[in-house]
């Protein structure tokens, strides 16, 4: 048997555009937030410069509002690979009172995030934010380039995008612009969750199905945590067999009722799920353009 | 899993929308939330029935105006394979995201309505199709519920469609007709009960079996070097990986290979993937590889089988389809990208713009403006190790980079 490289479309793709990052740009940097998704782009990347070590640092933007089991993955991770870690904390910024805190039944640090993000960019000098977005996710995402070039402000100007024919990139820009460069446009969430179990990849154990204290609002499951998340006092506590979908801010996560305890069981889920992942996302149900609007402050 | 990636074509109105969303619906790949949110727009706009377009047209003023400005990538998938939708606008405004969208294209679905039969922009979306070698066409008949679901109809809009294949350059492309309503569900994933005379496959049953392996151009293996891989650990010091996309056709150890632009000579040593090591690769493969001699070679440099060398000359001529506001003339400056290799480029002719509606006009110019489509000399300061786009797609086709404001200008394939 002749031994020939095993094609993946999404793989080799995802690798290119990776590749690509690494020899058009001076300071690229990885955005993790510790979810499925940057978890990935980390392996994408692992693989694309084998056997060099992986040629970005990572960038935390750190709500505050995490699960711990993230936080610790992520540390562990980082130690694993030898790689460079920056966390930026959107605390600083409402300590300093740059930004304000929101108050209330649907407070969250999610856009919060923007002028944190927006900081570190520029503190760092990065000209490229590799991101997990997909276009799947989002309508607006659904519109996103690979390279997305961002003004010194980080914005998008959505209706006047560069083509990107075939698979041609084009990262030149200015001093002062960045480009948001996202491997895995082209993946669905059971994309990544095939991925994930063929590869063999580990991730925090909040993605799988495990005993938590929670409350039921607006149809959703959110995480009992008063410190982070505002809870009524009719809105009483019972405790739940869940998993997460998707891994953000606690504060906009909505959990799911699971039984899926291992990454099989996962794949299963999602394979037979009828609520797409962000339906779990309470920044997206604030209104119809509101990943747009976030997008076009800079969000990635 | 396979992957078939196909764009959308068709007049504003024509229904694409309404058809991709119908397409998701009727795959049950809308999830229900995604399902009531469009649900909760169509009542809230006054509809009474489902407006599947609001699945597709993601940005705020294209939801206003009701049109689709920029390429949306909508996912869908059958137990049998993967499906990625660029969903292109219809205004003629647009036509650079149409070549966007049909550039990374297998297949190509081109919408006309029954109604009104083959009209301008059927002909541009064909021959743009046709420029660009999509393999795959289908040409869905729509609307056919507002003509009463007439066979003379379609079959007189599928004799008018071949008067065109008869006169488009690229003769091998599988062509097929569906006679479609993408608003009442017929024939696209189920066999329509309003259509009895019609034995053809729906149209999922069709893109269910395009062949995604099948080229039709000949390819010579093209590697060019994206980055070479340089480990600074214990035990690599003398590792020299060459990382890139292989395309055009496979590549395998032992081979004997020329790099380009030094012309030396080497063989292949080893094709890694990862910590894997293999014999063969096959083109869409991003391996690694390394040589038997220790030769330089840097970012752009082209690895090509010995014997099969591509034109590496420094005049080059090559249809443009211009996506700038800033026309295309002479005295602009711009960076030729083919692949991932840049050059200096200076337009030094054009030769005439193209008509895009099969009529075989050619029209002197000096300029070529924002969709038009021309013949053009450009003279380059570099050698550009290139196939002719007709021989060999992943190697004959290009960029044109505005050096002023960075932007991607246009798109060339080279004669």
């Amino acid at each position: 048997m002749i031994k020939t490289v095993k094609k993946n479309p999404l793989e080799n793709e995802a690798i290119y555009i990776l590749r690509e990052v690494a020899a058009q740009f001076e300071k690229p940097v990885i955005l993790f937030s510790g979810g499925k998704d940057s978890i990935t782009l980390v392996r994408l990347a692992q693989k694309a410069f084998y056997p060099a070590k992986i040629p970005f640092p990572l960038l935390h933007v750190d709500t505050g509002h995490n699960f711990p089991e993230t936080i610790q993955f992520r540390d562990e991770l980082v130690e694993e690979l030898g790689l460079e870690l920056f966390v930026h904390k959107v605390q600083d910024n409402i300590d300093s009172g740059r930004v304000k805190e929101e108050s209330g039944k649907y407070a969250s640090r999610n856009m919060l995030q923007i002028e944190t993000l927006l900081d570190a960019i520029e503190a760092h000098g990065f000209d490229a934010c590799i991101g997990g977005a997909r276009r799947d996710e989002e309508k607006a995402r659904a519109k996103e380039r690979i390279f997305s070039v961002r003004d010194d402000f980080g914005q998008w100007d959505e209706k006047n995008q560069r083509p990107e024919v075939f698979d041609m990139l084009n990262g030149r820009i200015e001093f002062g612009q960045n480009v948001r460069v996202f491997p895995i446009s082209n993946w669905t969430e059971l994309d990544v969750w095939n991925y994930i179990q063929q590869e063999n990849i580990k991730i925090p154990s909040i993605y799988f199905a495990h005993k938590r204290s929670v409350f039921e609002r607006d149809g959703l499951i959110w995480p009992a945590h008063d410190e982070f998340v505002y809870r009524e006092s009719d809105e009483l506590v019972v405790e739940k067999i869940v998993r997460f979908r998707t891994v953000g801010d606690m504060s906009c996560t909505a959990a799911v009722e699971s039984l899926a305890f291992d990454i099989d069981g996962v794949v299963g889920e999602i394979r037979d799920s009828s609520i797409s992942e962000r339906g779990a996302r309470i920044d997206d149900k604030r209104a119809e353009a509101a990943m747009e609007k976030r997008k076009q402050q800079g969000y990635f | 899993m396979e992957v078939l990636k196909i764009a959308t074509a068709g007049s504003v109105d024509d229904g694409k929308s309404t058809l991709i969303g119908r397409l998701l619906y009727d795959t049950k790949s809308l999830t229900a939330d995604k399902l009531e949110s469009i649900r909760e727009s169509s009542r809230r706009k006054g509809y009474d029935y489902l407006d599947f377009s609001l699945a597709t047209d993601g940005l705020v003023a294209e939801r206003e105006q009701g049109i689709t400005i920029d390429v949306a990538h909508i996912y869908f998938s059958t137990p049998n394979r993967s499906y990625i939708i660029a969903d292109t606008p219809g205004h003629i405004e647009y036509t650079r995201n149409m070549v966007t969208g049909a550039s990374t294209s297998q297949a190509s679905i081109i919408l006309v309505d029954a109604r009104n039969g083959v009209i301008e922009q059927t002909k541009r979306h064909f021959f743009i199709n046709n420029l660009l070698r999509v393999k795959d066409i289908i040409v869905a008949v729509n609307k056919m519920d507002l003509v009463d679901y007439d066979q003379q109809r379609f079959e007189g809009i599928r004799e008018e469609f071949k008067a065109l294949i008869d006169k488009g350059s690229y003769k091998n492309q599988n062509i097929t007709f569906v006679p479609i309503s993408a608003l009442k569900g017929d024939n696209l994933v189920n066999p329509s009960e309003n259509m009895e005379w019609y034995n053809g496959e729906t149209l999922l049953e069709h893109l269910e079996k395009i062949n995604i392996e099948d080229v039709f151009d000949d390819g010579k293996a093209r590697f060019q070097v994206q980055t070479v891989i340089r480990p600074k650990k214990e035990g690599y010091h003398d590792y020299r990986g060459y990382a890139g996309k292989l395309k055009g056709n496979s590549l395998a150890v032992g081979d004997q290979v020329r790099i380009l632009p030094s012309n030396t000579l080497s063989r292949i040593s080893s094709i890694q993937f990862f910590d894997q090591e293999y014999e063969v690769a096959e083109r869409g493969s991003s391996i690694t590889i390394t040589l038997e001699d220790d030769v330089n070679v840097s970012r752009g440099d082209m690895i090509v089988k010995a014997d099969e060398l591509p034109d590496s000359d420094k005049l080059l001529t090559a249809t443009v389809c211009w996506m700038d506001q800033q026309p295309l003339s002479l005295s602009g400056k711009y960076e030729l990208q083919h692949g991932v290799h840049s050059v200096s480029s200076k337009i030094k002719k054009i030769t005439h713009k193209i008509a895009t509606d099969f009529s075989g006009r050619e029209e002197q110019t000096e300029f070529l403006n924002m969709n038009d489509i021309g013949l053009v000399e450009i003279a380059v300061n570099k050698a550009v190790h290139r196939d002719s786009f007709s021989n060999n797609k992943e190697n004959g086709a290009f960029i044109l980079i505005d050096s002023q404001t960075n932007t991607t200008a246009g798109v060339g394939f080279f004669e």
